[in-house]
Parts: C-alpha cells; sequence; structure tokens
C-alpha cells in the first residue's frame, strides 16, 4: 500500500474577487523511503496541496477528493485525529524560519513539547531528546542553543532546529516546503545534505516542494511539475531532466541558467505565468507554449509519457520536433 | 583601455551600531563594505556576487551616494563623487541610475506606470513638452516589451515580471551610462527570469550601457557578467574576468561558493564534489583579524590570522586577496 495516496484533490478559496482553484483534481501516490519533487512556479498550487493535505488551509480554503495516509483520510479526519498525525507520523518543515518558530519560545523547550505531547515523555527526558536531535542535526554546542531563542540564532541554525523539530517523533513522511529558499547556496547545501541523510538512513519519506530545479535534481527520486494547479509530468528524476515530454518541462529547464555552461542567450518561455481566475479552457500552459495545436483547446489528461512517466499534454511528437530543430 | 566610467578606490562604509546595555551602550562600527577597489569601463558589466550580509547592496548604493561613505573614493568621469553637494550628485545621478530588487515594492502604487517611467525625465529635463515625454516613454515600454497601452495602468495590475519591466524602463529613460542592477530577477519566477535576463542584455548593446549587476545567483551571473566580483564580509575576495572566474576559481570562498550552487542535472549533480564550509559568517561588528574568510576556510593557517591578504594578480589578470591561492 502507498505511504500517501492523493486522489481528486482540489482545493478552493473564496477570494473577494470570486473563487479560485489553488489545486485541481490532482492525483498521485508515493510510496514509503521516497522522494517525491514537486516542482512549479508561484501559482502553480505545490504548496496548497500539502497545506490541504496537512489541514493547514487558510479558513477561506476548502479542499474536496480524498488524502490517504496511514490509513486515514486526512481530508474528513477531525481535529484531535490530524493533531495526534501532525508533527508526529507526517510532518512539515516550512519555508520562512523566522516566522515558523515560536518567538517568545526557547528552542529546546518548543522542541521538548512536541514530544510531551505526542509521545508523553516527562519535561526532563524531553529536552534530553531535544538536544541528541539538535546534535544529530550538526547544530554545534546544541546544549547552549536549546536554551536560546530562536531571533538569536541565524538562519540556517534556525532552518536546522525546524528540521530537527519535525524528525523528533521519527515521522514516516517528512514535507519540506521550500526548506531552503530563503537560505545562502553554502547553507543550503547543508540543509540539502541534511535531509538526504534522513531519507537515506531512516528510511523517511520525503516529499521536496520548490521552485529550484538544482535542489530537486540533486535529491528526488521522482519528480511532479506543477502548472496551474495540475501536474503536468510526472516521472523519475532522470527521465525528467534527460527526456522531459511536457513543453512545459522542456521550457523550465531550458530558461534555467546554469552554473556549468554559458549559453550565448537564454530561453525562454514567453508570456506570463497564468492567472488562476483567467484560466484558459483546456491546456493551461497553451497560450505560452510553442507546440500549440487544435486539440489543446480541451484539456488533456495525465496519460503515460515515452520513458515511463506521464504527461498531460494532447501531442506525442515533440521529441521528434525538437531533436529535428537542434 | 579606454578611461574608466567609474573608479571605486579603498571604499569603506561603516554604519555605527548601538550595542551593549540599555544605560550603557556605546556605538560600535559595522563594516559593510570595508575597502574594496575596482574599475568599471564604459559598456561593460561587473557582477558583483557573494552571500548575505557581504556588503553588495551597500556597495552599490555606495557608489549613487545613496549612503555616507565613511572613506575611499567614488569617481564618476574623473570627477570624485564623495563630498560633493547634493546638486552636483543630483547631476551626477542624471546617468546613473538603478533597478531594485522588490519590484512591487519599489513603484509608487498611487503613480500609473507611465508616470512612474517618466518621472526620471519631467525631474530632468523639465524643458520637454509632454507630447515629447509621451513619445518617449511610449518608445521605450516597447523595447522593454511592455504594451503602450498599457500606460495608465497601476502597478498592482501588472505582474511582478511586468513590473520589473516597469522598474527597468524608469532606469532606462534617462539614457543612462550606468545602471546598477540590485539582485533584479531574484523575485521573479524561473520563466521569467530568463525573459528579464535577456532584456537587460539586449538594452545593454542598444545603449552601450555599463552594469553593475549585484546578485547571490552565481548562475545569472555568469550568463550577464563581463568580470566578476567576490565578496565577502565587507572585502574582495576575488576580481576576474567571467571566464577566467567560472573556469578557474582561485580564491578559497569562491570554490566553496561555486560548489554548493545546485546543477539542473541529476547526473552531475550527484557526483560533483563539494566543498563544506565549516560555522556561521562571523559578525560585521567584530570581524575576524587577518584574512575576514580564515574562520571558515578549509586552507587556513596561522598566516591568515596574523596578516590581512593583499592583491596579488595571476598571469592571466585575474586579481585574488588570499595568502594561499597558488596552491
Amino acid at each position: 500500500m502507498a505511504l500517501l495516496d492523493v486522489r481528486n484533490l482540489t482545493v478552493r478559496f473564496d477570494t473577494p474577487d470570486g473563487e479560485v482553484q489553488a489545486v485541481s483534481d490532482l492525483s498521485f501516490t508515493m510510496e514509503k523511503g521516497e522522494c517525491l519533487g514537486i516542482v512549479g512556479e508561484s501559482g502553480s498550487g505545490k504548496s496548497q496541496t500539502f497545506m490541504a493535505a496537512m489541514g493547514l488551509l487558510a479558513d477561506n480554503g476548502r479542499a474536496t477528493g480524498d488524502v490517504l495516509f496511514g490509513g486515514a483520510n486526512l481530508l474528513t479526519a477531525g481535529e484531535k485525529q490530524l493533531n495526534a498525525i501532525r508533527g508526529n507520523k507526517a510532518a512539515m518543515v516550512f519555508q520562512d524560519h523566522m516566522t515558523s518558530l515560536t518567538p517568545h519560545m526557547k528552542v529546546g523547550r518548543q522542541m521538548a513539547e512536541v514530544l510531551v505531547r505526542h509521545r508523553g515523555l516527562s519535561a526532563a527526558a524531553a529536552r534530553d531528546a531535544a538536544i541528541a536531535m539538535l546534535k544529530r542535526v550538526q547544530i554545534p554546542d546544541p546544549e547552549r542553543r536549546a536554551a536560546m531563542y530562536p531571533h538569536e540564532l541565524s538562519g540556517g541554525l534556525r532552518q536546522r532546529v525546524m528540521i530537527a523539530m519535525s524528525l523528533l517523533c521519527h515521522p514516516e513522511l517528512l514535507i519540506a516546503d521550500e526548506p531552503t529558499t530563503a537560505l545562502d547556496v553554502t547553507v543550503q547545501a547543508l540543509i540539502l545534505d541534511l535531509i538526504r541523510e534522513v531519507k537515506e538512513q531512516d528510511r523517511t519519506s520525503v516529499i521536496l516542494i520548490t521552485h529550484d530545479l538544482g535542489v530537486v535534481a540533486g535529491l528526488a527520486d521522482r519528480v511532479a511539475v506543477m502548472y496551474a494547479g495540475r501536474i503536468v509530468e510526472l516521472g523519475d528524476v532522470a527521465q525528467i531532466f534527460a527526456a522531459p515530454q511536457h513543453p512545459y518541462t522542456q521550457g523550465l529547464l531550458a530558461c534555467t541558467p546554469r552554473l556549468d555552461d554559458v549559453g550565448k542567450v537564454l530561453k525562454t518561455i514567453s508570456g506570463q505565468p497564468p492567472n488562476l481566475q483567467r484560466l484558459p479552457p483546456g491546456c493551461a500552459f497553451a497560450p505560452r507554449c510553442p507546440f500549440k495545436i487544435a486539440a489543446c483547446a480541451e484539456r488533456p489528461p495525465l496519460r503515460p509519457a515515452a520513458g515511463g512517466g506521464l504527461k498531460a499534454c494532447a501531442r506525442d511528437d515533440i521529441a521528434s520536433i525538437n531533436r529535428a530543430a537542434s | 583601455m579606454t578611461a574608466p566610467l567609474l573608479q571605486v578606490k579603498d571604499l569603506k562604509v561603516h554604519f555605527p551600531v548601538r550595542t551593549g546595555g540599555v544605560v550603557i551602550g556605546r556605538y560600535q562600527a559595522l563594516r559593510a563594505v570595508d575597502g574594496v577597489s575596482f574599475d568599471l569601463a564604459p559598456g561593460e558589466t561587473l557582477g558583483i556576487v557573494g552571500e548575505s550580509g557581504c556588503g553588495k547592496t551597500t556597495l552599490g548604493r555606495a557608489v549613487l551616494q545613496l549612503l555616507p561613505v565613511t572613506s575611499g573614493a567614488v569617481t564618476w568621469l574623473g570627477q570624485e563623487m564623495t563630498g560633493l553637494g547634493a546638486a552636483a550628485v543630483k547631476a551626477a545621478r542624471e546617468h546613473m541610475q538603478i533597478v531594485f530588487q522588490d519590484p512591487l515594492a519599489s513603484l509608487d502604487p498611487r503613480m500609473t506606470a507611465g508616470d512612474i517611467i517618466a518621472e526620471p525625465l519631467r525631474n530632468y529635463h523639465p524643458e520637454l513638452s509632454r507630447a515629447e515625454v509621451t513619445r518617449r516613454v511610449g518608445e521605450l515600454m516597447e523595447q522593454v516589451g511592455l504594451l503602450p497601452a498599457m500606460v495608465n495602468r497601476y502597478p498592482h495590475e501588472f505582474s511582478g515580471g511586468q513590473c520589473q519591466r516597469i522598474g527597468i524602463a524608469r532606469a532606462m529613460i534617462l539614457k543612462p551610462k550606468l545602471v546598477i542592477c540590485d539582485e533584479p530577477v531574484s523575485a521573479l519566477d524561473v520563466s521569467v527570469r530568463a525573459q528579464v535576463v535577456n532584456l537587460l542584455k539586449d538594452l545593454q548593446k542598444t545603449f552601450g550601457l555599463a552594469m553593475l549587476f549585484i546578485s547571490h545567483d552565481l548562475a545569472v551571473v555568469r550568463h550577464i557578467s563581463d568580470r566578476v566580483l567576490v565578496l565577502y564580509l565587507g572585502k574582495a575576495m576575488e576580481l576576474a574576468t567571467r571566464e577566467s572566474l567560472y573556469q578557474a576559481p582561485r580564491h578559497p570562498y569562491t570554490r566553496a561558493l561555486m560548489s554548493a550552487v545546485p546543477i539542473p542535472d541529476p547526473v552531475k549533480e550527484r557526483a560533483k564534489p563539494r566543498i563544506i564550509l565549516a560555522g556561521d559568517l562571523p559578525s560585521p561588528l567584530d570581524p575576524p583579524s587577518g584574512c575576514v574568510f580564515r574562520t571558515r576556510c578549509p586552507k587556513a593557517t596561522a598566516v591568515c590570522a596574523a596578516k590581512e591578504p593583499v592583491r596579488e594578480t595571476s598571469a592571466h589578470g585575474h586579481d585574488v586577496w588570499c595568502h594561499h591561492w597558488r596552491e
């Protein structure tokens, strides 16, 4: 049985300008021990998919569909049941390391709280376990750091504290939402190493949400590319990067400046990211797609593609067109 | 070589910071930029890279005299800028413009796109007729990829990428000789970032612009720069042509920085060697003695703590500030 099984997840928000559908009819499964990379630009629905799964949507948001995890449907579970799962079997690490920690609580105490609540440890035992976990994530001088407030730590250390906190109950699933976006590259490299270690040593399943293709390239086993609230391509990491099947994935790869080569002119994807309130009927990427045909007026389903992955694109001849062009 | 457009010599920007207790406090100097020198030729792009807190933004603003300079010289077209009166600084700024990181926050929400783009022109050339201003604004909007029909819209009606195009148009309307771009694409989505990078490259060619391109993103800097200056804790580490720097970085900090940038290729990314930097960035209030990078440098020895490295130039004209760069 899959560790996580998302079926027909749709997330809507009521806004003053009308309803916005942030995630549309999304389905995927995830196996134990794997790392699934979720790639997309702002507004692609990559964060809201997992906020909905964890019952963390804003008040004006509603989710429909099924999110099956450990025998429970997270979308219909009550607050009590969710609280027993969140931070325990499934933990989340957020992008904003400053606002995601409680500012008026010492780091050690807010970490210990997790163990007291979920595992019923005594305060002293929880504190020791928290310090051990800080050591595990390679925070130097963990006893002293545990007695500090979040603002006394650097961004990299705060992100480490968040990861340490998320690992306290040895979760089966770690959801990392842009865990390194606010960090410098040298710090980012250390945090990614840490996530890799957690995945390999503890067999923790990891969902890595990011806009940075380089980050998923180093860590993910499979990659889902999202656009306008839908998965447009899903496949093995090697295949996604070596032979992307969807024009959007191809475009993203071509327009990412790379340190290891100097192309003369950077390729671009024309136009702007979509406005979710004014999506075209049919394929949402069609207005920006160089391969648009009449069939794109109808929304393409996610279907098997060459290379063993899935794609939501009406055409099958794009690879040969690209080969002829290059 | 042509005469430099801009010469920065031993520039220092220190901010007074109150530390210590509430009652008995004292002021300490935060060394944001601490003795940086470089030249910029007309039409050249100098990339300025470094991690947060390295002083790259402060350096850009000090060049424009948007911040008080502690010591050192900024020479613009042969004229010393530091210590000039407000009127003279204003006159010089006609030819040096800036594009900011946050596209929406750097535009006045109550002004239309047209007014925002026209503002520098009205400031410096009040003699121009309304029709002439409108004509130039429309022309420039087209050049930066905005529909001139959008001239009466407000910033919130544009996407992030379009707002940045407005910011770029505002910087270009006076046909400046130098544009300082402070993280101009960092806030943009990947698909839009490439468009704006290409736009800046095109404009540079069309107008023969010089640019200071300030960014933490080494891949983008490689794409756009002729030369690159690497900063760490307010000091220059390495300054070289793009090819020389990216093909053969000499400074241990540059090497560590480059090895940390993820490459969007699973095979290469998983195979590449990485240089791990130990510890955190030291405080700019109390920088390490000698070489500021020595506390995290894998090559540091006793001499690094005792003596500050001076500029050494390799056979390829590659400047390095390191005691051990030859190793």
